[in-house]
Formats: structure tokens, sequence, C-alpha cells
């Protein structure tokens, strides 16, 4: 049997699939994420993030599909305390402390960093003394954060860690995560804040109805989302021949109705106008950010998860 | 060393909830001084009775006591923070040898306090066998541990209290914690398989028998066997999204 100490692959997830009773929450996710690399999972709730998440860790099984963390099982990652971060609604134990709380999560970790620089790192020194109960939600968020930060995992997995933070609380928390990506860790959070993603994320994985609907440097999810729409009447026309046309990103058909995501919505018009004479009802719709998304998500009730 | 500093700051968590810790320290013995003062003077079961109803509420207050835990372990599922410690190497030893230590540190307070009530209504026994009676209470309060851990894992915060409470109740009162109502047939033999029966036979050590006999030891030992690998199960399962 070779376990690989190094593995340059921090999290290697193929065909996951989850559904809970008639609900399929996962629907065929394949990701592979290297060491380094930051990551956000973008999505409206309901998307699947932290069911994904949750199989990340192997805290849920997943119906089909396999996960695997530096090489090793997800349960052989966390006993080595290779892989940490905060889970979605969770919070402090109570009848602790807040140093107390970090102390206790530092125990568990072979390599846990300094309590008092962790808490100075993360600001929550300042409130270090109050019992967790006492906390206000940003408080505790950051409570929260200290304690996945003081294991020092090599691979840092948050679900929604700045839920219930105010804008300015964010703006703190991801300075405090920049000292730990700095140190050339794997960091992969969920959000369904944009901005968030696009500030604090080297590469966007977008994700919608249990599946990855876009993935790649925040930069070109960013030029998508600047793209126009052409919808049309055209039948009989396969999607993937739609797809190939220059220009275009994406195309989806809705009975006789097509949708084309693009890049370049000019060049793309005119080879479709030529290419495909039969085709009526034009519409060219630019380029709102949200509109984009929706185009990606393929979901109205994600624009305002979204925004 | 991991497991110190888990088990200091579970013993820590524990004895800051002050009213689980309140609770269980005064129920047994408020119910001691409101029984045994007026019957002070009577007989049961061929013992005084300050000393048999002693017996009796030391074998139901400590199985309250070894429950407690069940209920901070729901309390921290409920939060959430089970789940966020089952992404950290916390050995799972760690955890249940931190939940049994802390059983048994407010499992044996209540035992003394109810030594002291008893010594006020002048029972009287000699060394050997108050640490015959306890080392016994001890060994028979084991199952109970496990089922506090197992009633932690599978109730929600909510259900917990009845659970608990209807528990220890059900199993004191068969076990005949509050008296014995079970002295001969069906439900005689029945209630010799339950732990709390011989909990409360502990209790009674004092009468100048020698212990439990094999079948005491038997059944408080089959039922650690069958508590133990549920109690297992339960952590194992208990990592879904509340």
């Amino acid at each position: 049997m070779t376990v690989p100490q190094q593995s340059s692959i921090a999290i290697k997830a193929t065909g996951l699939t989850k559904s809970y009773g008639s609900i399929q929450a996962v629907r065929g996710i394949d990701l592979t994420i290297s060491a380094g690399e930051s990551v956000a999972l973008l999505g409206p709730n309901g998307a699947g993030k932290s069911t994904t998440i949750d199989m990340v860790f192997g805290l849920t099984r997943p119906d089909q599909g396999s996960v695997s963390i530096f090489g090793q099982s997800p349960a052989a990652a966390v006993r080595a305390g290779r892989i940490g971060g905060m889970l979605q609604t969770a919070s402090p134990p109570d009848y602790l402390k807040v140093r107390e709380m970090v102390k206790l999560v530092a125990s568990y970790y072979p390599k846990s960093r300094p309590v008092d620089e962790v808490l100075r790192l993360t600001g929550a020194d300042q409130f270090a003394g109050q019992r967790t109960t006492k906390l206000s939600g940003g408080q505790a968020q950051r409570a929260r954060f200290a304690a996945a930060l003081v294991g020092n995992p090599d691979l840092m997995l948050l679900d929604e860690p700045t839920a219930g933070i105010d804008v300015e609380g964010r703006r703190e928390f991801w300075q405090a995560m920049r000292h730990f990506t700095e140190s050339g860790r794997t960091i992969v959070f969920a959000t369904h804040y944009l901005d968030e993603a696009d500030a604090y994320a080297d590469r966007i994985v977008l994700v919608a109805r249990g599946q990855i609907v876009a993935d790649g440097p925040a930069t070109e999810i960013k030029a998508r989302a600047g793209s126009r729409t052409i919808r049309a009447t055209l039948p009989d026309v396969p999607e993937d021949v739609l797809r190939s046309l220059p220009g275009v990103v994406s195309a989806q058909r809705r009975g006789n109705a097509i949708t084309l995501v693009c890049s370049d919505a000019d060049t793309a018009l005119n080879v479709f106008l030529t290419t495909f004479p039969a085709a009526q009802d034009f519409e060219v719709r630019g380029g709102s950010l949200e509109e984009a998304l929706v185009e990606l998500t393929g979901d109205k009730a994600a624009i305002g998860a979204l925004r | 060393m991991s497991g110190t500093v888990h088990l200091r700051y579970e013993i820590l968590r524990t004895l800051r909830n002050r009213t689980i810790l309140a609770v269980t320290l005064a129920l047994p013995l408020v119910l001691y001084y409101a029984v045994a003062p007026s019957n002070r003077h009577s007989l049961a079961d061929g013992i005084s009775f300050p000393l048999y109803f002693m017996a009796g509420m030391a074998a139901y207050g400590a199985m309250f006591a070894a429950v407690t835990p069940g209920a901070h372990i729901a309390a921290d599922r409920s939060s959430g923070w089970t789940r966020e410690m089952r992404i950290t190497p916390l050995r799972p030893g760690t955890y249940f040898s931190a939940k049994v230590v802390t059983s048994y540190l407010i499992a044996i307070p209540t035992l003394v306090l109810l030594y002291l009530a008893g010594t006020t209504l002048g029972v009287r026994l000699d060394a050997t066998q108050w640490l015959k009676m306890t080392g016994l209470l001890l060994l028979g309060l084991a199952p109970f541990v496990v089922l506090g851990i197992i009633i932690g894992h599978l109730a929600s915060s909510t259900s917990l209290t009845p659970l608990v409470g209807g528990t220890v109740v059900i199993f004191s009162l068969l076990g005949g914690g509050f008296g014995d109502y079970f002295t001969g047939g069906v439900m005689q033999t029945i209630v010799r398989l339950l732990p709390s029966y011989w909990l409360v036979q502990a209790g009674k050590i004092a009468r100048g028998g020698g212990g439990w006999p094999a079948e005491g030891w038997l059944v408080v030992a089959i039922w650690v066997i069958v508590l133990v690998p549920l109690a297992v199960l339960a952590y194992r399962r208990d990592t879904s999204r509340g």
C-alpha cells in the first residue's frame, strides 16, 4: 500500500452525486483543486455547495463518486490535521470563553499555530475573554474562524464564512485570511456574494442546481458576466452546433427558442445570421452581471441571492 | 497531550453549566429529605428506612447524574459544534473517555451528598461497607453513562429533557429506587435483568450482604457490551446537518 505524503492536488472530487429523498442536491460534480489555489464556490442557496463541502470533509457519504484530499481519503486527511475549516450554520460551543475554545481546537492538531497570534490575526483578541454565548454574530464568526485557523491545516474549506457579518467585518475577515493564503495554503470557500468571490478567489466555480455551470479564473467568469445574450427562434439546430459559433460562450434551447451567451456578440450575430437565415425574432440583450449569472445558472430565483 | 486539554475543558464546561449541575446534585437530596425523616424509625426490607431509602436515592441520583452529559451532547449538536469537531483530528477515544469522566465527575458528588444526608438521619456503616457499596454503584452506573451518550446523539435538544427524565425514572422505578414493588412473579424476573436493579442492590450491601451475585455482574456487563457499540454507531452516524 502506498500513501502519497505530498500531492500537488489538494482536492480531487470525481462524479459526486447526492440525493436527499427526491431532492437531488448534487448531480455530478467533478472538481480538481491544486495545492495553493484559492477557489470560490459561487452559487445561490440550494445550489449544492454545502452538500459538496460536506462530502469533501467526509461528513456526508456521496451516493456516487469519490473524493481524495492530498491523495488520502477525507477521513484520513481529517485525522492527520491536513484539512480544516468552518461548516455552515455552526455556532461556538457554550460554556467556554473565546480563548479557551481556540486553545481547545489547537490541542487537536499536530502542528497548531500559537493561540495568541491567531487571536490577534483574526481580531478575536478583542473579545478573547468573553463567553461564546455573549458574542455578536460577527464576533462568533471570527471566533470560529480563529478556531479554524489555529489548526494550521494545509487545506481550508469555509462554508459561507462571512454569513451574517457586515461589510466592514467581511473586509477584516478576508484580510486575516490573506495571511493564511500567503503561506501557500489552499483555500476553498462557498459564498453567494459575487463581489467576495471576485475579490478573494483566483478561481471561481459557479454551482447551480447541483452542477458546475462555469469554472475558470475570476477574470474569465467576470468577462462572461459582462457578456451579451442573443435570443432568437430557430428550430432544429442542436445546442452544440450553436455553441461552436465564434463569439458564443454557451447556448441553450427551450423548445424553438434559443439563447446564446456571447463573449463577442457582434461577431456571433453576424455569423449567426449568415449561417441560419431561418432564424426569427431576434433580441440582443446586454450585459448586466446579474443577467449573465442568470444565463449561466439558468435560475431566475438565484438572482436575488447573487446580487 | 491532546486528550488532557480536551478533558480539562469538558470538565470546565460541565461545571459552568450551573443549572444542570445544581438540579442533578440537589434533586435526590431534596427527595431524600422529603421522605426519609418522617420514616426515620421504621424498617424496610429488614433495614432502617433512612438506609433503605438512601440506597434507592443513591441509585436514582447517580443514574440521573450519569446521563447528564447527554444534555451537553445534544446542545453541541444543535449548535453545530459536534459537526465542527468532526473536521478536526479529535480522536473518538478522547471524545468518549472525556464524556465518561465527566459523567462520573457528577455522579460521585451526588453519592457523597446522599451519604452525608444518610448519616444525618443515623445511617452508620463501617468503612469497608461504604467503599464496597460505592464501588458497585460506580460499576453499575456504566450502562447509564453509555446510555446518556446514546440519547445525546439521537435526541434533539428539545426532546432530550423528557427522554432523559423518562428513562431515568422508568429505570429507577422498575429497579426499586423508589421502593420494591416487584418482589415476585414475572415482573421480578424482568426487573432482575435491568442494570438499575443491581444499582439499587449495590446500595443494600449495607444490610451485610457480600455484594452482587454472578447474575448482577453478568447483567451489568451485558448491558455495557450491548450499549457501547450502539453509542459508537450513534456517534458515527451523527454527522448530518441539523
